[in-house]
């Protein structure tokens, strides 16, 4: 089965460049914005969007993304309302994947084989749930695989070459590398290591690789596009999203022009990439 | 909810860390690798009489062991029905049952080799054991506390501080035990390399909940053999409050099999079962957090909600699997005491015994008022009295003042 995210990494690779992805908070800091956000993504230049199913309790993520949930979930933001969001937006939008990144007990409680049909009806292409290793599969990955969504999976700097192989076994889509150890936007990604852990990486899949953790400029972008399939950016369009709300936390009429701003700068730099990786 | 049980209730879990459908290995992948390791290492020092050996000698010399198991005469008379024994654990070094577990994490992450320990803590019971035992052993001690706990838990803060330990306020979400034990898996996987999570409770990933629970059945084990000299047979009852489980299935476990002795866990009813709360299991469901799938509050959309205690030990939206496990076979009976009867209790059992417990252990005195009048004189019941009252004297005196008031 092909999905958007394989056509799009496909198309990608004709066009010999890397993948700009973004990462959006559902909800933040209300339904409507969001949605704005959403559709403002692409045309900045957003290759593929992962949209933040929020959670009370991101054990993964830094302070950025963790306060984005939270407005997200004081705007009455749920899983059904994520839902509800993509179909909205594949309305007007029929190629640009959509992956949905998150924690599993919202889904858990949504019921699994409920949450998988209407999420494959609403649109969405991928999930990454941050607290699903490989030991837990049977859980949603085989399932979401079943249903014809991709699975990606998260590989670290600890996932060493003997666990690599479990790890990627029923991951497909892209394979997301976390470039640091820790939470999301806590440190700058090493680009020189990025390379190093992509080739090794590469080594043991034919799928593309995407970038993750510790990039914010244009500049980082780059120089990561340069050595990866792809860059994600979260944190950096979570903040300015915060900075562009008024002070009883509400969006204002710069919050979407301020995000599509940063995400424009942002594909700049992986358009300026040299050469993507292989 | 009956139906399938096992031959033995002490076999779990199975090698994928579940009870049921409990248990698991719900972590971010920065983690896994390190959680495999443990389970290796943990197994390795649990096949090493040396290992064992060597708990020994600490456990004895160093936390006081065995803690006495005490005939509680006066509360006895007073409730008018079963014969009471206290499981003094409020006697062992750091005042509760939390440093036997920390004894045990501590020797297998010197075996690990790992310099630097992290923990969350609720009370501050866990964090002063652990700040304690990195003090001995010489190790870095990070402590993770909600910021609302840090106030009303001043007593051990000072303590972990004296004793070496950093605390680090924790100012997300509710400020108490659930949002120390995200702050403190956001540290652990920024610092996996050289990092050591010592959990408080039977919680968290596989091995945890398994590895937390052998350490802690000292205590049930001791009470078997001391009920043995007492009386010379083993108790009928046994009693114990839950935050998220660790005491309670230290006493508990050891008996489970014995289908003669009735087991009762006490979870925190806050302000009523109807309103805030932290019983998970009167009013939860299961779902997914920190790693282990258990019974928690949470909202329709799995969203974690809030838990309300009196007590910082209990104010947690979940609970260890194995409970929960336990829970739906039936085999322990799980009931709940609110803030005021714990209040009450406490009064009682200082009055009474001239023993100050810990506001958590008040939680089980609380519901010896229900059970002890309706069963007969020779009836055993143990309580597990798991941690002492120091650290809540200043809390509990306020709130008596503003009463007199």
């Amino acid at each position: 089965m092909t999905t958007r995210i394989d056509a799009r990494f496909a198309e990608l690779k004709q066009q010999g460049r890397s993948a700009f992805v973004t990462f959006v908070m559902a909800g933040d800091p209300d339904a409507k914005t969001s949605l704005d956000i959403l559709k403002a993504l692409p045309k900045a230049g957003a290759d593929v969007i992962e949209i933040g199913m929020p959670f009370t309790d991101p054990m993964a993520d830094g302070p950025s993304i963790q306060a984005a949930g939270l407005r997200a979930l004081k705007g009455g933001m749920t899983l059904r309302k994520t839902l509800a969001m993509v179909r909205d937006f594949r309305k007007d939008d029929n190629a640009t994947p959509i992956v949905l990144m998150g924690y599993y007990n919202p889904i858990y409680i949504y019921g699994v084989e409920s949450f998988l049909a209407d999420a494959k009806a609403a649109g969405v292409d991928g999930l990454i749930i941050v607290d699903l290793p490989p030991e837990e599969d049977t859980e949603l990955c085989i399932p979401a695989l079943k249903a014809g969504l991709n699975f990606i999976r998260l590989a670290t700097p600890t996932t060493d070459d003997k666990r690599l192989p479990a790890v990627l076994a029923n991951t497909s889509g892209f394979v997301y590398y976390v470039s640091i150890t820790g939470i999301t936007g806590a440190a700058t990604a090493d680009s020189n290591a990025v390379a190093e852990a992509v080739a090794r990486i590469k080594r043991h899949t034919k799928l593309p690789v995407c970038v993750g953790f510790g990039i914010r400029t244009p500049e980082t972008a780059r120089a990561i596009a340069e050595n990866a399939n792809g860059a994600v950016v979260g944190t950096a369009i979570v903040d300015v999203v915060r900075a562009n709300l008024d002070a009883e936390g509400r969006a204002t009429p710069k919050t979407v022009s301020a995000v599509a701003d940063l995400v424009s700068a942002l594909a700049q730099g992986v358009r300026g990439a040299k050469q993507a990786a292989e | 909810m009956n139906q399938n049980l096992p031959n033995s209730f002490r076999s779990g879990p199975d090698e994928r860390g579940h009870f049921g459908i409990f248990g698991g290995r719900f972590v971010a992948e920065t983690l896994m690798p390190l959680i495999l390791d443990l389970e290796k290492a943990y197994a390795d020092a649990k096949a090493d009489p040396a290992f064992q050996a060597e708990m020994n000698v600490y456990l004895k010399d160093y936390v006081g062991r065995p803690s006495p198991l005490y005939f509680a005469e006066r509360l006895t008379e007073h409730l008018g029905g079963a014969k009471i024994y206290l499981k003094r654990e409020e006697l062992n070094h750091t005042g509760s049952h939390k440093v036997n577990n920390v004894l045990g994490q501590i020797m297998v992450a010197r075996r690990m080799g790992k310099k630097r320990i992290i923990a969350e803590t609720g009370a501050g019971q866990h964090g002063v054991a652990t700040a304690t035992l990195c003090a001995r052993f010489g190790l870095e001690c990070v402590v993770y506390m909600g910021a609302v706990d840090v106030e009303r838990q001043q007593p051990n803060v000072i303590r972990m501080e004296m004793l070496g330990a950093k605390v680090v306020p924790v100012q997300s979400g509710a400020r108490t035990l659930k949002d120390a034990m995200n702050d403190a898996l956001r540290d652990w996987v920024t610092n996996v390399h050289n990092t050591f999570y010592c959990i408080g409770t039977v919680a968290g990933p596989h091995p945890y909940p398994m590895m937390v629970r052998d350490f802690q059945s000292i205590i049930g084990h001791e009470t078997r053999n001391q009920m043995q000299e007492a009386e010379g047979r083993l108790p009928d009852s046994l009693i114990a409050c839950i935050g998220g489980g660790s005491n309670a299935m230290g006493l508990f476990h050891p008996f489970l099999d014995d289908p003669s002795v009735e087991i009762f866990g006490v979870e925190a009813a806050g302000h009523g079962l109807t309103q805030l709360h932290a019983a998970s299991l009167a009013g939860g469901r299961p779902g997914v957090l920190h790693g282990n799938r258990t019974y928690l509050l949470m909202d329709a959309d799995g969203q974690i909600e809030e838990a309300h205690s009196i007590s910082a030990g209990l104010d947690y939206p979940g609970i260890g699997p194995e409970h929960a496990w336990l829970h739906e076979a039936g085999r322990v009976k799980y009931l709940s005491a609110t803030d005021e009867e714990a209040l009450a209790a406490f009064q009682l059992l200082s009055r009474l015994e001239g023993i100050i417990p810990a506001l958590e252990s008040a939680h089980a005195i609380a519901k010896l008022s229900e059970l002890a009048p309706q069963r007969p004189k020779d009836h055993l019941m143990v309580v597990n009295l798991s941690g002492r009252g120091d650290k809540d004297v200043p809390q509990v005196g306020d709130i008596l003042k503003a009463r007199q008031k």
